[in-house]
């Protein structure tokens, strides 16, 4: 080792300094106690690890697994909501939701933070400062929704704002402008009250649920079972590893009995107009149309619903969460003469040859009641008596048959109770009887009532599907299905049944097609090729309860048709009801445009299952022959 | 008359505890800055910082420590005046400004060199007391030299490293025989001045006062490092975790795991153990320097000896009680473990003072 050269000054410097004092003895003492302190010092040292590490050390290694791991929820989709040929009504789409987590929120970054992710800078503290009292691992939401431009900025500034943190979720894609937004419903997060719900027992807090419509009818169908999967994460929240993953089970689809091509067609009808269409197989109960106007946009509740749109939902005077289909109690008025005329010929309270003179009206106890035709129609059968709506018909058969059959065959026909379909909160209507007033208003059945019960007025309500499955009933001769909107409902479902005379539903429906096509009532629903049969309706809004309830509201007429073709066979039943119905006339057309959709997409793929039948035919014959010809397989005619 | 220095004469067993703790804390560095890019070459730095360290050391015994003692008042001035610039020009880090850089991305820590010269200072000036017990007059003389760079790396501000003036000084003065009366009026006025020195720190060192006191009261802001510091050596057990194994370290909960709390990196890592043989190496450096002091030449050699004595065990204790909570966050390294080329090079200087001191014992 070389050392260093020794200062050439070193002789010169010490002589002429004083001598130093060389007695070390003196300060030997102090030194020592300059030791002692040291042990001291480093025995308390040891003891503060010794009390750390070997005294709890699990304690500790507890916390430090807490640090480090962490459970993060996977989002499972919901199933998406199909039409009846696996079209998609609703999807989902993955999104990102922007977290802001509070546990290493750096104030200053606030600023920069709202200014690349254009937020208010103002809200964006108020925010943070009304967080101050919730728990730190209590994050707060950004953005609902994630834009390219935002995910870019989070991406590029990671290492800067580890505050900011993307969670993947599942977003609800619904069809726009409110299409079906009624029978689809929405989703939202857990009420207090659903909590308390048995439907809704096994859920958390903060669950996602249907609400509304089929999302909430079949959520446990759609709602799929969340994952989990344990990470360990640094500091600054990046997962550095995972631990445990618990896969996320998707929902399942659901299969709707829905047809979107007629859906189309009676939501594009009823654009603009307040009332429901309804569109049975009256063969099935399968529900092929519904539609319930004013509508809503569901895509407002697929994210959280801002309070404004929610206030302008339920402030609008003309309810548009009112899904009308299955929720509008009204008078059926005229729609309901077949059923009056079924019950004359089933009770044999009249025959075919039996008849009336109407001259404009007729007074029953006391009471004058008006035709709807100030002339008069003469004298007539049941047959010209439902082609052309006679009241003074009608109010005559009332009065001979009494309340109790008329009520009887309302109940027979599905009035008075809910349908049973799957959608939540069906309301039943009401079919007034004796017992019913007796019941509801402890008061005596007055015979002057059932001459406006007659010709569906007076107390009678019903809802445009109740109607849609009565009439519907009757034209396949007297079996009721129950109105489903799921496919997979068709094998369960018990429909009910009544042995009706087919000569008697023969000379009711035979009524109803000279509505349509014989100048009767309903000529504006006539369609080429087709035997379409059917009934007007113009009920009066004001009896004298619905008056006082609605406080001098709109008090016009509120207009119905319900259809059904072919007259032999039928394939559908279309009910269409107009609010107040200024367009009253435009009900008929309604009916006439669905059915023609149905007829026509039947048509269409009758003609295609021929022509690929056609060539099938071709193809086996040119292969028989031994000609080349492309891969036969290939050329399956798929169905 | 010939001098004769041999290299037999360096104290050999100090230089070989000083680089097994210089190679624990390099491992250290290695294991706490694994996956941290900003680091990536931290532990490659401190080996280079080690070795231009043994270099200083051999320049600091080069010249007899009474050459060195000669200029004090020029080293006093140097310092004061680099104190100054540091002040003005200084890089600020966590709202301190204590570092001057010196270009390349390195930074020169002025008031880590600053002790050297503290040292020095004390040395001449209590050995040049020809009395038995240090009288008041040159207590508040002393003081007041020492006071002005303490004061003035006070205002960086960096409490710890200003309390390590401090301690040199009152190790300096018990050992010079300051009456006990005299202890007594310093307490007193020690006592009057604190709140006073209250109000002159800035909010964050009294934050970080009151969270000693309540770590729990601001878990994720100034009680946040005590936390996850004695969550780390907690979490080492016994045996520790194992290098690169330890959680807080890995995965950065621990805060600077390569630099002021590189001690908690190793108690998680290697457990109780590790922390005893640590600390064990620490005990034996300091006796052995004090050794060093009962047989130098002179008193000066032996103030000199006795000052870097207390400079270590003045780092140790509060750095490694702060690690397990013993101690408030004051933010000084641990000598020859922290990463970090100013307190590593001081250290190394300081070693050179002492064996400056060893060889020179049998001259005369």
């Amino acid at each position: 080792m070389i050392l260093p050269p020794i200062d050439p000054n070193l002789e010169s410097q010490v002589l002429h300094k004083p001598p130093l004092r060389d007695d070390n003895r003196q300060v030997a003492g102090k030194i020592a106690i300059f030791q002692y302190a040291t042990v001291i010092a480093f025995v308390f040292l040891i003891s503060g690890f010794w009390r750390l590490q070997v005294q709890n050390p699990q304690f500790y290694d507890e916390r430090a697994l807490a640090n480090s791991v962490k459970s993060q929820p996977m989002a499972a989709p919901r199933g998406r909501i199909l039409d009846r040929d696996g079209r998609v009504i609703v999807d989902n789409h993955s999104s990102f939701r922007l977290l802001l987590t509070r546990e290493n929120l750096n104030e200053a970054h606030l600023a920069p933070i709202a200014l690349g992710l254009d937020l208010d800078l103002a809200d964006l503290q108020a925010k943070v400062r009304r967080y101050r009292t919730r728990p730190k691992y209590d994050p707060i939401v950004l953005k609902e929704v994630v834009t390219p431009a935002d995910l870019s900025f989070v991406d590029s500034h990671r290492d800067f704002f580890p505050e900011l943190l993307l969670t993947q979720d599942y977003k609800r894609a619904y069809p726009q402008n409110g299409m079906m937004a009624h029978v689809i419903g929405y989703t939202g997060e857990i009420s207090e009250q659903e909590l308390d719900m048995p439907e809704f027992a096994k859920y958390d807090p903060g669950t996602v649920i249907g609400k509304f419509g089929i999302e909430r009818q079949y959520n446990d169908t759609l709602a799929g079972v969340d994952g989990q999967r344990q990470v360990v994460v640094d500091r600054l929240g990046q997962v550095r590893q995972v631990l445990k993953t618990k896969p996320a089970t998707p929902g399942k689809d659901l299969a709707l009995t829905i047809d979107l091509d007629l859906q189309a067609v009676a939501e594009l009808a009823m654009d603009g107009r307040n009332g429901a269409v309804v569109a049975l197989d009256p063969r099935t109960g399968e529900v092929l149309a519904m539609v319930s106007r004013p509508a809503f946009d569901l895509n407002k509740f697929a994210e959280h619903i801002k309070a404004a749109d929610w206030k302008a939902i339920t402030d609008n005077p003309d309810h548009p969460m009112l899904n009308r289909a299955i929720q509008a109690q009204l008078a059926p008025g005229s729609t309901f003469k077949p059923i009056m005329a079924l019950a004359g010929l089933e009770t044999g309270t009249i025959d075919m040859n039996w008849t009336v003179h109407c001259s404009g009206g007729a007074t029953f106890y006391g009471g004058y009641h008006k035709c709807w035709q100030k002339g008069g129609h003469g004298t007539l059968s049941l047959h010209n008596a439902i082609v052309h709506s006679c009241d003074v018909f009608f109010y005559t058969l009332g009065d001979k048959m009494g309340i109790n059959p008329i009520a009887y065959y309302a109940n027979l026909v599905g009035f008075g109770h809910p349908s049973g379909i799957d959608l939540p909160n069906e309301a039943s209507g009401i079919v007034p009887s004796p017992e019913w007033k007796l019941r509801n208003y402890r008061e005596k059945w007055w015979a002057g009532e059932t001459i406006s019960v007659a010709i569906g007025q007076g107390a009678l309500t019903v809802t445009p599907l109740q109607l849609a499955r009565a009439i519907g009933g009757i034209a396949v001769g007297g079996t009721w299905h129950h109105p489903h909107l799921v496919r997979e409902l068709d094998a369960t479902e018990k429909p009910d049944q009544w042995p009706l005379d087919p000569d008697h539903v023969k000379d009711v429906i035979d009524g109803m097609y000279g509505v349509v096509n014989e100048g009767g009532t309903g000529g504006y629903a006539a369609l080429k090729g087709i035997e379409v049969c059917g009934k007007t309706g113009t009920a009066q809004v004001a009896s004298a309860d619905f008056a006082k309830q609605k406080g001098g509201v709109d008090m016009t007429d509120n207009a119905w048709f319900v259809g059904f073709a072919p007259r032999s066979a039928p394939e559908i039943v279309v009910v269409a009801l107009f609010d107040h119905g200024r367009e009253g006339y435009l009900a008929a057309p309604i009916v006439r445009d669905v059915m023609k959709a149905y007829f026509d997409k039947k048509a269409r793929i009758e003609a295609l299952r021929q022509q690929q039948a056609s060539l099938t035919a071709r193809l086996s014959e040119a292969v028989h022959l031994g000609l080349p010809g492309p891969d036969s397989s290939a050329w399956q005619p798929h169905n | 008359m010939t001098r004769y220095l041999s290299a037999r004469d360096l104290d050999w067993s100090l230089l070989l505890i000083t680089l097994a703790l210089c190679g624990i804390g390099i491992l250290q560095i290695f294991s706490a800055t694994l996956d941290s890019p900003l680091y990536h070459s931290a532990w490659w730095r401190q080996i280079l910082y080690v070795a231009g360290g043994l270099l200083l050391m051999w320049l600091a015994l080069a010249v007899d420590y009474h050459t060195l003692l000669h200029y004090v008042p020029t080293f006093y001035i140097i310092s004061v005046a680099a104190l100054a610039v540091t002040y003005v020009v200084g890089q600020t880090a966590s709202g301190a400004r204590r570092w001057i850089p010196l270009g390349g991305g390195l930074h020169l820590q002025v008031s880590e060199f600053v002790k050297l010269m503290i040292i020095l200072l004390v040395a001449r000036y209590l050995a040049e007391i020809k009395t038995e017990t240090l009288e008041i007059r040159e207590m508040t003389i002393l003081s007041s030299l020492v006071l002005v760079p303490t004061l003035l790396v006070l205002k960086q501000p960096d409490l710890g490293t200003s309390l390590t003036y401090i301690a040199i000084l009152m190790v300096g003065a018990f050992l010079a025989g300051l009456r006990r009366k005299y202890v007594v009026v310093i307490a007193v006025v020690t006592m009057l001045v604190l709140p006073v020195g209250w109000y002159s720190l800035k909010d964050f060192q009294r934050a970080r006062l009151v969270s000693f006191l309540d770590p729990d009261r601001d878990p994720q802001g100034t009680g946040y490092q005590l936390i996850q510091s004695q969550i780390a050596v907690g979490a080492g057990g016994m045996f520790g975790k194992g290098v690169t194994k330890g959680t807080q370290t890995q995965l950065r909960f621990l805060p600077v795991s390569q630099k002021d709390f590189i001690f908690a990196a190793l108690a998680e890592e290697h457990g109780f153990v590790g922390v005893v043989i640590v600390l064990s190496l620490f005990f034996v450096m300091i006796m052995r320097i004090v050794q060093n002091a009962q047989t130098a030449p002179d008193p000066v050699g032996m103030y000199i000896c006795m000052g870097v004595a207390s400079l270590l065990l003045f780092h140790v204790v509060v750095n490694v009680g702060m690690v397990a909570g013993l101690m408030p966050v004051t933010g000084i390294p641990l000598p020859f473990m922290s990463a970090g080329g100013s307190s590593i090079w001081s250290s190394f200087l300081a070693l050179g003072l002492v064996n400056n001191v060893r060889l020179r014992r049998f001259v005369n």
